[in-house]
């Protein structure tokens, strides 16, 4: 299959089980959402005491697994690590805070959007701008270091993980923690979840789409390729919408959301600038995490550790609004995010090309 | 390789995307109509410098040895 179908397809797919998934059993427009999903894991293994938000998600474990499997399957998985692994610890932790303060991943916003939510049209606005504030540091040479191969065992950390997730998810011990009543209580029988998770994984594994690259290269170098996944993911997602009658458009007592059109944008800004500097939206990291990258997988448990923290200390939107300290938190996270674009921009990025433009290019 | 004036190279390797793009994007806007070589390690940044090439008008010509990818981007 050609690219531009595998993407195109890719998004569809994922379109289509954003919708598919609510009517399965998952809440309403949260058919998928990264960034949620790993706040119910938080919650499921008791990191954070939110009690309508705490199930250990199949979806995730399936993400994983499926991008596993293809990536060793396809010859793509490599165990390599390196690349400033704490900094992207932390760029992990910062791009949940923004996506708790917005509700919702990147694939949520556009899942949102296609349900008529016109407050993820703010989310998107902020989502640009942040990824406008990534490009301008990457051209700037924004970098976060060469990563270097590792031995196997470190790329089969993440799998591995899925595996322990699911298998705690099935058997149900007491010390793992299930909403009774919120979005956490709400979801399909395990195996839906786990399938459903395991065919996003595979094909964004080989289509290599991600809801942030697909605005940045359409931006930095004129190419929509990336974009069109967005686009058909958006366009199936409303076709399900309308056929399962969940489209409702308007700003008010939209599902799972509030209508802070300030902090939609801002949330949604630190999101776009923190994943172009980690070089892909949330999911996308999940994706490289599960073909061997250890850094992506570092970002994954930033990620997780900066759901529990929003949570424990009451830091994330709930549809009431975005409580002061998780403004207060948002703006730290930005102003954090931005201390290391800058700090990260390499010098050696000179105007004369008799030299050297940039540290890797060599003459 | 290094004899070569006509020849530049953009080592990429270990670099996450989309760097290896940025950086083959510099060189080309750098070093207009001269051969660029570019020696990345991962299919994705192959697959992308590919499309980027390709959609500015260049010709690409990927090798693969252990591993790595050498792509020669000529006009």
């Amino acid at each position: 299959m050609n690219e531009k179908r595998l993407i195109a397809l890719s998004g569809a797919v994922i379109g289509f089980l954003g919708v598919l998934l609510v009517y399965l059993g998952n809440a309403a427009n949260y058919g998928i959402c990264v960034a949620c999903f790993i706040r119910d894991i938080a919650g499921g293994l008791g990191l954070h005491r939110a009690e309508v938000v705490q199930y250990l998600r199949p979806e995730v474990a399936g993400f994983i697994l499926g991008a596993f499997l293809i990536a060793l399957f396809m010859g793509e998985f490599r165990a390599r690590g390196g690349s400033s692994p704490l900094i992207r610890f932390i760029i992990g932790f910062i791009v949940i805070v923004g996506a708790l303060v917005f509700l919702g991943c990147p694939l949520r916003m556009v899942l949102r959007l296609a349900a008529g939510d016109l407050n993820a049209l703010l989310g998107l606005a902020g989502f640009i701008a942040g990824i406008y504030l990534g490009i301008f540091f990457l051209r700037k040479g924004f970098s976060l270091g060469r990563y270097h191969n590792l031995s196997s065992s470190n790329g089969y950390v993440l799998p591995v993980l899925a595996v322990i997730l699911l298998i705690l998810v099935a058997v149900k011990p007491a010390f793992i923690f299930f909403s009774e009543s919120g979005p956490g209580s709400m979801y399909p029988p395990i195996v839906v979840s786990l399938i459903a998770g395991a065919i996003i994984g595979l094909l964004v594994q080989r289509s290599r789409l991600c809801m942030a690259g697909g605005i940045r290269d359409l931006i930095l170098i004129k190419d929509p390729h990336l974009f069109y996944g967005t686009l058909s993911l958006f366009v199936l997602a409303l076709v399900g919408n309308l056929a399962f009658g969940y489209f409702d458009l308007g700003f008010v007592d939209q599902p799972i959301a509030h209508n802070d059109g300030l902090w939609n944008f801002i949330g949604m800004l630190v999101v776009g600038l923190g994943s172009i500097l980690l070089g892909g939206c949330p999911l996308r990291q999940i994706i490289m995490g599960s073909e061997g990258d250890s850094d992506a997988g570092i970002t994954f448990l930033g990620m997780l550790t900066g759901a529990a923290f929003m949570h424990n200390f009451g830091l994330a939107a709930s549809p009431d609004g975005v409580p002061q300290n998780g403004q207060i938190a948002t703006v730290l996270a930005l102003i954090a995010l931005l201390a290391i674009a800058f700090k990260n921009v390499e010098v050696g990025i000179t105007s004369k090309p008799s030299k050297s433009v940039a540290s890797g290019i060599k003459k | 390789m290094s004899g070569d004036k006509d020849k530049k190279t953009v080592d990429a390797r270990g670099k996450s995307c989309p760097e290896p793009v940025v950086l083959t994007r510099k060189a080309l806007e750098s070093f207009k109509d001269q051969e660029i070589e570019v020696i990345i390690d991962s299919p994705v940044a192959k697959e992308n410098i590919t499309r980027m090439a390709k959609n500015q008008g260049y010709k690409i010509d990927v090798e693969e040895k252990d591993g790595e990818f050498c792509l020669k981007i000529t006009k």
